[in-house]
This record gives structure tokens, sequence and C-alpha cells, in this order.
């Protein structure tokens, strides 16, 4: 019940904040941040930078979060993670529109073919997590990229903690494909 | 013959050091070995003998591309030409051996070159083993056309590393790996196959998707590799020759890769994940995908025996990567690795007797090699990231992809001797990853 409600309360005040301008969507904004965890707190910027129609996956991905990190050689979820990954399932949720393909990814500290496999257990945890706040699972899919797709480039924790990631990947309807 | 094939043969398998010193023979030969490190043999390779006049350039060619195969081994020096006490001007079966001793030359090949005028070329030569006085193996003579003078070249070169050595030839052998472009965090990567020395690349795909883990099949005419051109990595199979590709028949979208065939060249083994559980299945042609692992933990990078009796595997079932070796089809499998650190992309020799992999352990990658059942671990290299051995078609030789760190950092071929000598970087024009030897060409 917790997260249906909450839900419902997020499609609410994003509501309200999609038909107000930008410089009123910051302290709704700020409202979530009290009660709904991080993400919110990126609002300013996001309107900043014009993706605050909270319906839009730029919405999606600067503002709920579209990833997740996970420790050297895991694939279980922290507990910021579990955070992150309920805001995208009520974003989900409230966005029916939308399918998404999770994408799991490793660090470089590994060999091919195990990272693929890692960067797959990645995904279909955050999947699974999705899935357990209500998103129906034929809306998600997913995909490893192994070690093949690194956003930081330097060979050092400060880098690998980032690439050691599932990233939800907002696309429109239908089958989600990559 | 006989003591200069020993003392190869000796040197070829160094890791027994012993000092190999030719008993009967207390001259000028001596192949000194310290801690591994073996003094090479010194042979002169007199310009192959232009036997027609349009056959200069390509006597050139060839003498230097089977002196390269040779003296890229590491077992072998060439000793100077100006060193020479006479030159060479014939190609006879006559041989002052004295010329030869007396620059201490203990192999010597001669060789000559012809080209008709349809554009064939003939390639003689004759190996002398100098302080025997006597040829070691007969003339040999080889014919293609100039398009192919380069695996000529190789051939003549596999006939005196093997007549010397003992050991099977491979310098006529092909490289299948994957071209890499761009920086780190925007790498195109295209399938290239080219000779086992860096020349004649080819490409296979175009950089529009990402290609992993090229595998030639056991008749090299074909190769099994990963895509991601659906978006999602599924396994294909590309002829070589005609560059027509075409996605394994395996039903459904799931995640399919670390591919490589049985010795049949029909049979594919491969890992596939369904729930963001990865395990090993195989594809019998005609059939239907037959899943060999049943685990909650990773399986992957499956290799077969040369007999196709067995299959060796990586999986993490007990905590972190290890090897596991279980029947072809399927069925308990048997831990074999159990020194210190991470154990993945096992592959077996062609030979049968050693099985390769990459070890991580404090910080590094390391090739090593072990034999089947997990005894008498040797590790061959050390670096920053080192992975993914492949078998020269002989099983002498290993070559495997080398990254260096940092954002500039690039991947690269590399190869080494299995004894851990001769490590060195493969030529190729640009960063490369993922080498798969050919077998010996026909």
């Amino acid at each position: 019940m917790h997260f249906p409600r909450l839900a419902v309360t997020l499609t609410l005040v994003l509501g309200v904040a999609a038909c107000s301008n930008a410089t009123r969507f910051g302290p709704g904004a700020e409202g979530q941040g009290a009660g709904m965890g991080p993400g919110a707190g990126m609002a300013g910027n996001a309107a900043a930078t014009g993706t605050a129609d909270p319906s839009s996956p730029a919405y999606f991905q600067n503002t709920v979060g579209d990833r997740v990190l996970f420790a050297v050689d895991q694939s279980t979820l922290s507990d910021g993670a579990r955070t992150t990954l309920s805001e995208q399932a009520r974003w989900l949720t409230s966005n029916p529109e939308y399918t998404a393909v999770i994408e799991g990814h490793a660090d470089e500290q590994g060999t091919r073919e195990y990272n693929l496999a890692l960067g797959a257990r990645r995904a279909s945890a955050a999947e699974d997590y999705l899935i357990s706040q209500g998103v129906a699972s034929s809306r998600l899919r997913t995909v490893t990229y192994g070690k093949e797709r690194p956003l930081e480039v330097c060979s050092s924790e400060a880098c690998y903690s980032k690439n050691r990631r599932a990233v939800t990947v907002i696309a429109a309807g239908g089958t989600p494909t990559s | 013959m006989t003591w200069l094939r020993c003392l190869m043969l000796g040197a070829l398998l160094a890791l027994p050091v012993q000092p190999a010193v030719a008993q009967d023979n207390p001259g000028p030969l001596r192949i000194e070995i310290t801690e591994g490190v073996i003094e090479p043999l010194p042979i002169a390779i007199p310009t192959f003998i232009a036997e027609t006049p349009a056959a200069e350039e390509w006597a050139q060619r060839l003498t230097q591309v089977v002196a390269d195969d040779l003296t890229g081994t590491g077992l072998f020096r060439r000793i100077p030409q100006d060193a020479f006490i006479s030159p060479v001007t014939e190609f006879t079966p006559q041989v002052d051996y004295a010329n030869w001793k007396a620059i201490n030359a203990q192999g010597l090949i001669m060789g000559a070159v012809s080209v008709s005028d349809d554009g064939r070329l003939t390639v003689k030569f004759r190996l002398h083993d100098v302080f025997a006085e006597s040829e070691l193996g007969q003339g040999l003579q080889l014919g293609g056309s100039t398009n192919s003078w380069r695996r000529l070249a190789h051939k003549v070169a596999d006939q005196v590393y093997s007549r010397i050595t003992g050991e099977d030839p491979y310098f006529d052998s092909r490289v299948v790996f994957v071209s890499e472009r761009g920086p780190k965090n925007d790498r195109r990567k295209r399938l290239a196959v080219m000779d086992y020395d860096g020349a004649n690349v080819q490409f296979l795909t175009d950089s529009d998707a990402i290609v992993l883990n090229p595998r030639f099949s056991p008749t090299g005419d074909r190769v099994l590799y990963t895509s991601y051109e659906t978006g999602f990595p599924r396994i294909y199979e590309i002829n070589v020759g005609t560059v027509s590709r075409t996605p394994l028949p395996i039903p459904g979208e799931d995640m399919t890769f670390a591919p490589r065939y049985a010795p049949d060249g029909r049979t594919v083994v491969f890992s596939l994940t369904q729930n963001g559980n990865s395990d090993i299945y195989r594809l019998q042609p005609g059939g239907s995908p037959e899943r060999l692992t049943s685990a909650p933990s990773i399986e992957t990078a499956p290799s077969y025996s040369p007999d196709g009796n067995r299959i060796v595997f990586e999986s993490d079932r007990s905590g972190t990567q290890q090897l596991y070796v279980m029947p072809a089809s399927g069925g308990e499998p048997q831990r074999i690795s159990f020194g210190p650190g991470r154990y993945g992309t096992p592959v077996w020799s062609p030979r049968g007797d050693l099985i390769a992999f990459t070890k991580q352990n404090e910080g590094r990658f390391h090739i090593g090699v072990m034999r089947t059942d997990g005894s008498e671990e040797r590790l061959l290299t050390a670096s920053f990231l080192d992975e993914g051995p492949t078998w020269s078609p002989n099983g002498r030789v290993i070559m495997f992809t080398r990254e260096t760190a940092g954002a500039s950092g690039e991947s690269a071929l590399y190869s080494v001797d299995i004894s851990g000598r001769n490590l060195k970087r493969v030529s190729t024009d640009g960063a490369a990853s993922d080498p798969a030897w050919s077998p010996l060409l026909d």
C-alpha cells in the first residue's frame, strides 16, 4: 500500500508542476525531497535544462535517477539503489506508455565473458526489483554490456565505482528495444 | 640432424632447465640456458636466388618473411649477410660447410625463386645442418600464385621450423580478432582476420555494432562471434570467404555469448542468460539448445578438449571465478583451479595436454597454463590487464589481449611461448583485442 499511495501523490504533485512554469516547479521538487528520497534535489537543474516535464524520459533520467551502482563483483542492491529503483517504479507506473531496457555494466577489472554475465546479473537484479514494485515484466527487458561501455575512463576506483551500474533506459511504447 | 634437432627440442622444452650442450660436438655450437633464457640458434639465410629476372623482388620478399618467421620465434638469430665469407650465387646441393662453420652458422637455408610468365611463383629450398655437414630433410619445392607469396614463405619457414624443432608448424595460419577504434568510452569494434604475423588484414564486419570473442571453426572457413546488431548480444556465424553471416539458430531472445565450436565443427557450445543467470548450453546441428549446467552461479567461457569428450569452463559457484571440467554432454564438473586469485577464459590446447587461462590476483592479470587436471600451473605474463588466450595450431605459442590502464588505455595483441619466453607485441594497424588463432591452413 505504501508505494502505490506515494505514486499517486507523486503523480499529483508532478501534474501540478507540469502545469506550472519552471520556477514554480522548483519548490514543488523540494517538497518531494523531504519524503521521496534522492533525485528530487536535481529538479532545479532539470528545470533549467528543459527537462521539467515530469512524464518525459529526460525527467526520468535526470530527476528520478536512471541508474544504480554496485560494489565490486556484486549484483546485490544497496539501500540507496532500492530507493532509486522504487522511484523508477513509481515513474514507470505513472507513465504506462513507456517501456524500459535495463543495461547492466561492469568495470574493466574482469574478463570479457565474465563481465558480460555479471552485467546481466546486475540488470536482472534491477529488473526484479522494479517488477516487485509493480512494474509489469512485459514492459521491461535487460541487456548486458559487460565492460564494453564504460562511462568513466580512468583506471581507479573513482571511475570503476561509476561504471559498475544498471541503467534504466526509457523507450516509447511497444516491445522494449535498445 | 640429430644433435641440432635435439638441441632445439631442448630449447623449446625449456622449463626443466638443463644446460643443453651437445656432448658429441664440443665445437662452437652452444645453446646457453640461463633461468629459462635461451641463446637463439644462429642461422644463415642468404637471400634466395632469383632464377628468373622477374623473380628478383619476390626472392627478396620471400627471404625476409622466412627470416622474420624464424627469428620471430625467439629460437633463431639470423646472421647478417655481410658476415658471410663467400656470397651465395647459385642454388646447388654442394655447400662449403667450412665457410659457414667459420661464422658459427648452425643452420643454413638455401632457397631459389622463379616466376613464370603467367604469374606463378615457385620456391625451392634446402636446409643444411652445418656442423653435421649434411642436409636436414629433403630439398622441397612449393608453388603458388604471386598473390599467395606470403603463404609460400610461411610454408618454407614452417618446414624449417618443424625439421629443426620436431614440432608441428604454425606460421601458415590466420588470426581472427576485433579491430578497435575510438576512445575508451566510445569504442568502435569490427571483426577482422589477418595472417598470424599481422599481414593481409581483412575486415569482416562494419563498426555499427559491438562484436566480441570471435572463434575459428576447426576448418578455418567460418567464425563464431557475439554481436549487438539487434541491440542485444547474440551469437552469429560468418563465412570468412563470402563474409555472409547468419544468426546461430537459437530460439527466443535470450542473450547468448562466449561461443566455441566442438572439434566436429558443427556443434557449438556457448553461454545463454535467463533471468540474469548465465549457464552453458550446447547446440547440435538441427537440434535445440541443450542446457549443460544448471546452477544459479555464472557459468561461461566453455572450451572443448581436442577429442571432443570434455568441456572446460569457468564458474563462480565457489564464490569466485574458477575453472571446471565436465563431460561434453554435461554432468558433474570437477574443479581444477586451486591457486590464489580468480581464473577465467580457459582454452584447451590443440595438443590436449594443457589448458591456458586468464588469472587475476592481487590487482594484476596473468596468462597462464596448467595441465588438464590443474597441476603444474605456470604464469607466463603479468600486466595491468592480460586476458583471453588462444593457442597456435601446434600448441607452442599463445596469443592474447593486453590492455593498458587509464583514459588513453588501449588494447593490443601479444604472443608468448608456452615456456614464458619471447613475449612480444603482434603487429596490428591500430588497437586490437580478442584474438583467435586458426588451424594450420591447407
